[in-house]
């Protein structure tokens, strides 16, 4: 029974972290669901949104501000990526590996060259605190970090209904058609990658008042943990959820379900050291769901395309 | 109209692989001009329309339309001009998209996208109007996801999005290349109806000889990246397929193979 116990004091934890890295998924969803581009930026604005409002709060900033300051810092370290690949012509793994890189100088320049600096919860006013988070009161991160999720999921829902979020979806979905309607691919590329690493900025400047901390190794493998909880969205949703906004609010859920898998591994013994063997693993298992259906259960794949060929007819 | 004056183009010059596929090319388009555009393989039809479209740059030369110089124009900047509809049915929609959302990106076409709402409500009385032109009964089924339709089906609303906002010249590039006959007659039909019924410009190249002397008011032959045969007015309405054989003495076989 001690596991239950273990793992039921552990879940508020582990339902607030998941929510924090829903957030960042959010982000990761918009340049791999919608713009179709891998982007491995995330690993680097994961840390440096963290810093900067860490550094900010500890030089007496007001915390909506330093949350500002990081979501525009990501929409920086999006927008060199961005530059990188349409005006220099890298390919898009390789323009978010070589500013992922970059960042880490960065990072370590805005932290003042300290891999970690802590900011106390004591003498600065944080939004999210990991010691609020099994209180029932309005300071509780899980409730906080809901309702940012609420209003995220709310503005990117109407931006990408209008005419630019339009644009920028259909880039995504076929350049060719894009550029043949007047669309500037290259721009919106660009702009859908801040917001991206805008978002996760936001989430990273979050997380660090969350934990205490920022570290500069905060966002190594932030982009597994991302696309985990996309693709578990997705596996596990995508059925019941077609509307855009619940889409975004499935990334969430699966990222919650990462952070609920890890614990239950972790109560069940596993040492954190091991965790980036497992999260690699779970992203390996929850990207090959997709691809064994199609290729041995092609008997379910069939019926529903005779399906839509039926109501085409 | 439409000019173009001394265009080269060679792709990867210098190479083993080097061809010269636009090879001193001169066209002149008069308004309303319908013209169809025949040649074999590697005669440099699409290399033309791409050229125009400006998915990439003349080596050397000039396209102008209506006066204006397009040559070293993006291609996002010319698409205020141009309707394109592709040899590929897949090419010319977004497939994750709704029916309406495609509609609505083509009706936005040159003009700033801002913060506005994608669609108005307005819209899509228009488009339903429009589609149900189309006689595929999509006009029900707005929100549809593109991929869902068939190739035939996404080639008319490739082309009524290409027509959907006037263009100054619509270029189609082998638009019926790909669907079975039957489709294919129906689509050409259709670009037969909005053409007319806009007096739009229009180049259309096509393997088809019989397309291409049915179809529009002039007809033009290209080989090795040049104008060689360009016929109009009383000749092109008394042309048989017969004719442009004897008398130009074609031996591409696959111009033959798609006569018959």
């Amino acid at each position: 029974m001690n596991f239950f116990s273990d793992l039921l004091s552990a879940l508020p934890g582990a339902v607030a972290q998941g929510l924090i890295w829903g957030l960042a998924a959010i982000g990761v969803y918009i340049t791999y669901k919608v713009l179709n581009f891998a982007d491995l930026t995330v690993d680097g604005s994961m840390c440096t949104g963290g810093a900067i409002c860490v550094m900010l709060m500890a030089n007496d900033v007001n915390v909506w501000l330093a949350l500002l300051c990081a979501f525009i810092a990501g929409m920086l370290a999006g927008a060199i990526t961005g530059l990188l690949h349409t005006v220099m012509g890298i390919p898009d793994i390789l323009s978010g590996i070589l500013t992922q890189l970059a960042l880490f100088s960065v990072n370590l320049r805005i932290m003042g060259d300290k891999a970690n600096v802590a900011i106390n919860p004591n003498r600065y006013k944080l939004l999210v605190s990991l010691r609020h988070v099994k209180e029932t009161s309005i300071n509780n991160p899980i409730f906080i970090v809901i309702l940012f999720t609420i209003v995220i999921i709310a503005l990117l829902y109407w931006f990408f209904g209008t005419e630019l979020g339009c644009s920028i979806r259909a880039t995504g979905c076929n350049p060719n058609m894009s550029r043949a309607q007047g669309i500037n691919v290259n721009r919106n590329k660009v702009l859908g990658l801040m917001l991206s690493n805008g978002t996760v900025a936001l989430a990273s400047g979050l997380y660090a008042q969350y934990q205490g901390f920022a570290d500069v190794n905060a966002g190594r493998g932030a982009i597994v943990i991302g696309l985990a909880a996309v693709i578990i969205g997705d596996v596990v949703f995508s059925r019941i959820f077609r509307n855009f906004a619940l889409k975004l609010l499935s990334v969430s859920f699966g990222a919650i379900i990462y952070y609920l898998v890890i614990q239950i591994v972790l109560t069940l013994g596993l040492k954190s050291n091991d965790l980036k063997l497992l999260s690699a693993a779970v992203v390996a298992i929850f990207l090959a769901v997709p691809y064994w259906k199609g290729k041995y259960f092609r008997g379910a794949a069939k019926a529903s395309i005779k399906k839509e060929e039926s109501h085409n007819a | 109209m439409l000019e173009l004056k001394g265009l080269y183009k060679t792709f990867n010059p210098g190479t083993i692989n080097e061809k010269r596929a636009i090879d001193g090319l001169e066209l002149n388009l008069h308004p309303g001009d319908f013209v169809t555009v025949i040649g074999g393989n590697g005669a440099g039809k699409s290399t033309m329309l791409n050229l125009i479209a400006g998915v990439f740059p003349p080596d050397t030369g000039l396209i102008r339309l209506n006066g204006f110089n397009l040559t070293h124009l993006p291609e996002h900047k010319r698409a205020r001009f141009l309707g394109r509809v592709f040899q590929d049915p897949m090419m010319g929609t977004a497939a994750n998209m709704g029916i309406e959302e495609n509609l609505a990106l083509a009706l936005r076409r040159g003009k700033m996208r801002g913060l506005r709402h994608g669609i108005t409500n307005t819209e899509r009385k228009l488009y339903r109007e429009k589609l149900a032109m189309l006689d595929l009964g999509l006009e029900d089924r707005l929100t549809s996801k593109v991929g869902l339709l068939s190739g035939g089906q996404r080639q008319a609303l490739t082309l009524l999005m290409a027509t959907l906002k006037k263009p100054d010249l619509l270029l189609l590039d082998e638009h019926t290349a790909a669907l079975d006959p039957k489709t294919a007659e129906k689509v050409l039909t259709l670009t037969e109806d909005i053409v007319a019924r806009d007096n739009l410009t229009t180049l259309m190249v096509t393997h088809n000889m019989k397309h291409a002397i049915r179809y529009g008011n002039r007809l033009i032959m290209m080989d090795a990246g040049h104008v060689v045969v360009d016929i109009s007015g009383e000749e092109k309405k008394n042309l048989k397929v017969r004719d442009l054989l004897d008398k130009f003495n074609i031996e591409n076989d696959r111009m033959l193979l798609s006569d018959k």
